[in-house]
């Protein structure tokens, strides 16, 4: 990903038979993934528990149940023919049915999974657009105090407990202060009025014209997407920072400066340009992770996303729940990142 | 060909603190410079670079500069504030570094720093700027200068990313150019190019030009004067034609160790270095 | 007088033995380590972890475990300086107990991840081929997984318990070091020593093991620190969630789940286990970065 073996990678004579090799070297990486993805979760469903069915059926079943689910999870053919079926169900979209809910697993992730999707773009955003600056600012001012400062609140929210960062934050904003509201996405008061046209709140509600609503969910969303943006804020920062040095450091830089540019121009339209691009991947990871982060905020939150309903699944030995939420989430970490690896070939000249 | 000086360096001292002490780059180096093709030459670590680098204030963060004098067209650049400092680099004195590669930004295009490099010293407009820099890449031999106008650094070759450099640093017209190590990076038969080039708008706009160099060779052919510098100090100053009868055993050295076409066939000498060289000049300051 | 004529030994030139080059080596990391005020804190917070994980016993008047029904959720003060948690046990001792909970699993899941990620990296590096190919695929599938919904999953597997967090930690930990390894293997494969070494008939084994493993340490070493505090993150995590260490053992990260319901009105309770964990995360994490700074100044170091 360093600039000097980008360099070599783009020569004059690239055509499109080695664009195809890499499109395709792209997709088989992603089905690979893929694959170990669903044999992993594969393992833990069906290898891994002593005995599946028990898993299931609880240990106070009749021999007969017992049978019939023996039978109805195939565990009497070989395990690759078993893998194979999972696959296939799962390529079809199904993940099960959820013994918490009664209801297929697709269709329960797909009603949690847009209060994740808000709550970890709202945090992404705000460790973009707090820590950029703040990273930009301590590579500058290298060794200073707002080096040791920023440094410092990132490395904190680095190494914060997500979970206790959520609840000190309950304690003291909520509890204490009245500053936001408290846990869950809305006040039970609004429950329920607005069409879940996309399933994010906040966009529901502009749309339907109820600012009301839209107030009130902004009022429980800012405390939960604060805390998560907290880690996105420490680690953008910090990558921002790590990257800044790395580029203040070349020769071009040296150029600029003895071109007689501005200071600011040097670093923002010098030095930033290039960490930009850069910044594209870290920014895609970040909201990956942030997706998967968001498990513990939730439980603490009471917010009902993904997370929740995985944990919530957990405690309830529902384990065809539990293996949907993790690939689904898995996916689409893989995905994201996948995506920003693109974009980065889109926005930088030299893999372009 | 020596009128008055555009450069005057008295006494400088580089030094740069390190984890494992104090290390000293530059020690006592005096030179003046007028319109003119001074060389510094020197081993790797002789200080000649750091000599360049702290003439524009440039030295890397944690160096420390010392002189008793640095004055550039009558302004004392020691004790210059930012902004005009700012103002000399380009637009009075301008550098030219070692390998294209690096010193252009792999995320601007080519055309686009040229440009910048025209606008931070002047209040022409765009369409101007646009102008000059076309006239700018074609002064210094590119053949197709909007396609070069609009290429990034990776898409051309190095010679070429040399040339680029060149009409980047010429565009405001500077009075003073160091050239540090600028053809080291290239192929031999490209050096000579870069070399006539530079040569040309030298000579041509009647500048004053510092050229960095650990080839002897390179620089008795190419520079009127020469400072030979080892271990941070000036060991002996010259002129170019009159090099074979340099006297200072280091500079002798030097030539000795060069292969001479059509000369005695027997072994090279190998350089000897004398630590007594660096001691009898001491510390003056 | 003597600490001058060792320092100058120790900054020698030209070393004069193969100790005085190791001890020279390491002398200078020392001393661009001891420049970075940020990383002695660092070491300074893993040595007090270390020191009071040893002294454990000594430290704590009370039995950590013991039950004291009369003296449940007593605020900070004198008697008990972070107070005592709803069973009474006081949450200072309980703290500095649960430090070997936490070097426990850190330090056992470096057992497991460090090997298994030098042997992977080195041998893919440095054979290359289908090897590195397949190898590296590998790798990348598990680079790729979100880790705490496959620790959590496994967890859920396997049943909750210490030693099931460990391995599911370990298991998703393991693929960065490879990354690592591999990367520092291809450099060192093509150089000349190790041709030297090869024409003297030395077996690939002997290379990978004498040679090329070693070589890869530092780089692994300074990214198992900054990973111990993600580490210690996670195994909170899940002890957070129940899936780790069951109590009464007292895991920080299960002593907050524990305390949670106390948070409005016995705040002290769940605070003081997450400042055990910050500080203990900081640490790792400032010490980590020292060390990269020292090790390797490319990546955005004093340089």
């Amino acid at each position: 990903m360093r600039a000097s073996s980008v360099l070599k990678a783009a020569g004059p004579g690239r055509a499109l038979p080695s664009k195809l090799v890499k499109a395709s070297g792209v997709i088989v990486s992603l089905i690979l993934t893929f694959v170990g993805l669903t044999a992993v979760t594969f393992t833990i469903g069906r290898v891994m528990p002593a005995d599946p069915v028990l898993a299931i059926v609880g240990d106070r079943a009749s021999q007969e149940v017992y049978d019939q689910v023996f039978l109805q999870l195939g565990l009497d053919k070989p395990i690759y023919v078993q893998y194979l079926k999972y696959l296939g169900q799962l390529l079809q979209g199904d993940l099960g049915t959820s013994i918490m809910t009664a209801q297929p697993v697709a269709e329960d992730i797909l009603r949690f999974f847009p209060a994740t999707m808000e709550l970890a773009t709202v945090a992404t955003l705000l460790g973009v657009f707090v820590g950029i600056p703040m990273g930009v600012l301590a590579a500058v001012k290298q060794g200073r105090w707002p080096d040791h400062v920023v440094r410092v609140i990132g490395l904190i929210g680095y190494s914060a407990p997500i979970f206790w960062l959520g609840m000190v934050a309950l304690l003291v904003f909520y509890a204490r202060l009245d500053w936001v509201a408290g846990p869950g996405r809305l006040d039970v008061f609004y429950d329920g009025i607005v069409d879940p046209v996309s399933g994010i709140l906040l966009l529901d509600a502009a749309l339907a014209g109820e600012w009301d609503i839209f107030d009130n969910a902004l009022d429980h969303l800012i405390l939960p997407a604060s805390i998560l943006g907290t880690f996105a804020l420490a680690y953008i920062a910090r990558m921002t920072r790590s990257f800044m040095l790395d580029q203040l450091g070349q020769e071009y830089i040296l150029t600029a400066r003895v071109k007689g540019i501005p200071e600011w121009q040097v670093i923002w339209r010098h030095a930033f340009r290039n960490v930009l691009v850069q910044l594209i991947t870290i920014i895609g990871l970040t909201y990956a992770s942030l997706l998967e982060g968001s498990v513990l905020t939730e439980t603490i939150f009471s917010w009902p996303g993904i997370g929740l309903y995985i944990t919530k699944s957990l405690f309830n030995n529902d384990m065809n729940a539990v293996l949907g939420g993790t690939i689904v989430v898995g996916v689409c970490f893989v995905g994201i990142n996948m995506l920003s690896d693109l974009l980065y070939k889109l926005v930088d000249p030299r893999v372009r | 060909m020596m009128d008055a000086a555009l450069l005057r360096v008295e006494e400088l001292h580089v030094s740069y603190n390190t984890p494992t002490g104090l290390v000293q780059a530059v020690k006592g180096v005096s030179f003046e410079l007028g319109r003119e093709k001074l060389g510094i030459v020197g081993e790797s670590g002789s200080g000649k670079s750091q000599t360049g680098r702290a003439i524009l204030g440039l030295t890397a963060p944690g160096g420390e500069v010392r002189a008793r004098r640095i004055e550039f067209e009558g302004t004392d650049l020691l004790h210059a504030d930012r902004r005009t400092m700012r103002h000399i680099r380009g637009a009075g004195i301008s550098m030219i570094m070692q390998d294209p590669k690096y010193s252009l930004n792999p995320v601007m295009t080519v055309g686009k720093q040229i440009e910048e490099a025209f606008l931070v010293h002047s209040k022409d407009s765009k369409r101007e700027a646009y102008r000059r820099t076309l006239e700018m890449l074609r002064a210094v031999k590119i053949r197709e200068p909007d396609r070069v106008y609009r290429a990034y650094p990776h898409e051309v070759s190095g010679g070429m990313g040399q040339r680029i450099m060149i009409a980047m640093m010429m565009i405001p017209e500077p009075s003073i150019i160091i050239a540090d190590e600028p053809t080291s990076a290239l192929d031999v038969t490209v050096q000579l190019q870069v070399l006539a080039v530079l040569d040309d708008m030298i000579s041509e706009r009647g500048m004053g030009l510092i050229f960095i160099s650990h080839d002897l060779n390179l620089i008795a052919s190419f520079c009127d004067r020469i400072l030979i510098m080892y271990g941070g100090q000036v060991m002996e100053e010259c002129n170019a034609a009159e090099l074979h009868r340099a006297r200072h055993p280091y500079t002798r050295g030097l030539l000795d160790c060069l292969p001479r076409l059509g000369g005695s066939q027997h072994e090279l000498s190998v350089l000897r270095r004398d630590p007594a060289w660096l001691e009898t000049r001491g510390e003056t300051s | 007088m003597t600490t001058l004529t060792l320092r100058g030994w120790l900054l020698a030139e030209v070393p004069r033995s193969k100790g005085q080059a190791r001890c020279q080596r390491v002398f200078i990391s020392w001393l661009a380590f001891k420049r970075n005020p940020v990383a002695v804190i660092g070491l300074l917070i893993i040595a007090s972890l270390v020191m009071v994980a040893l002294l454990a016993p000594w430290l704590t008047s009370t039995e950590a475990l013991e039950l004291n029904l009369a003296k449940r959720l007593q605020p900070p003060g004198g008697e008990h300086w972070f107070g005592t948690d709803e069973l009474g046990r006081d949450i200072l001792d309980r703290i500095i107990w649960g430090s070997r909970i936490t070097l426990y699993i850190v330090g056992l899941v470096s057992i497991i991840v460090v090997p298994i990620g030098l042997v992977i990296g080195v041998v893919a590096g440095y054979i290359g081929g289908w090897v590195d190919n397949f190898l590296m695929r590998l790798t990348d599938i598990f680079l790729a997984f979100p880790r705490l919904i496959l620790a959590m999953a496994l967890v859920a597997a396997l049943g909750p318990g210490l030693e099931n967090a460990v391995l599911a930690i370990a298991l998703t930990t393991w693929s960065p070091f490879a990354r690592i390894a591999r990367a520092e293997a291809l450099t060192i494969r093509n150089s000349d020593f190790i041709l030297a070494a090869r024409m003297q008939g030395v077996s690939t084994a002997g290379i990978l093991t004498r040679h090329v493993a070693p070589l890869c340490m530092s780089s692994v070493i300074v990214r198992l620190t900054l990973d111990m505090a993600g580490i210690i993150l996670t195994a909170a995590g899940l002890g957070f969630l129940g899936l780790g260490a069951q109590p009464p053992t007292p895991e920080w990260g299960a002593m907050i789940s524990l305390g949670r319901q106390y948070l409005i009105d016995q705040w002290w309770v769940p605070t003081m286990p997450g400042i055990a964990i910050l500080v203990v995360s900081l640490g790792f994490n400032l010490l980590g970065d020292g060390l990269r700074d020292v090790f390797d100044p490319k990546s955005g170091g004093n340089q």
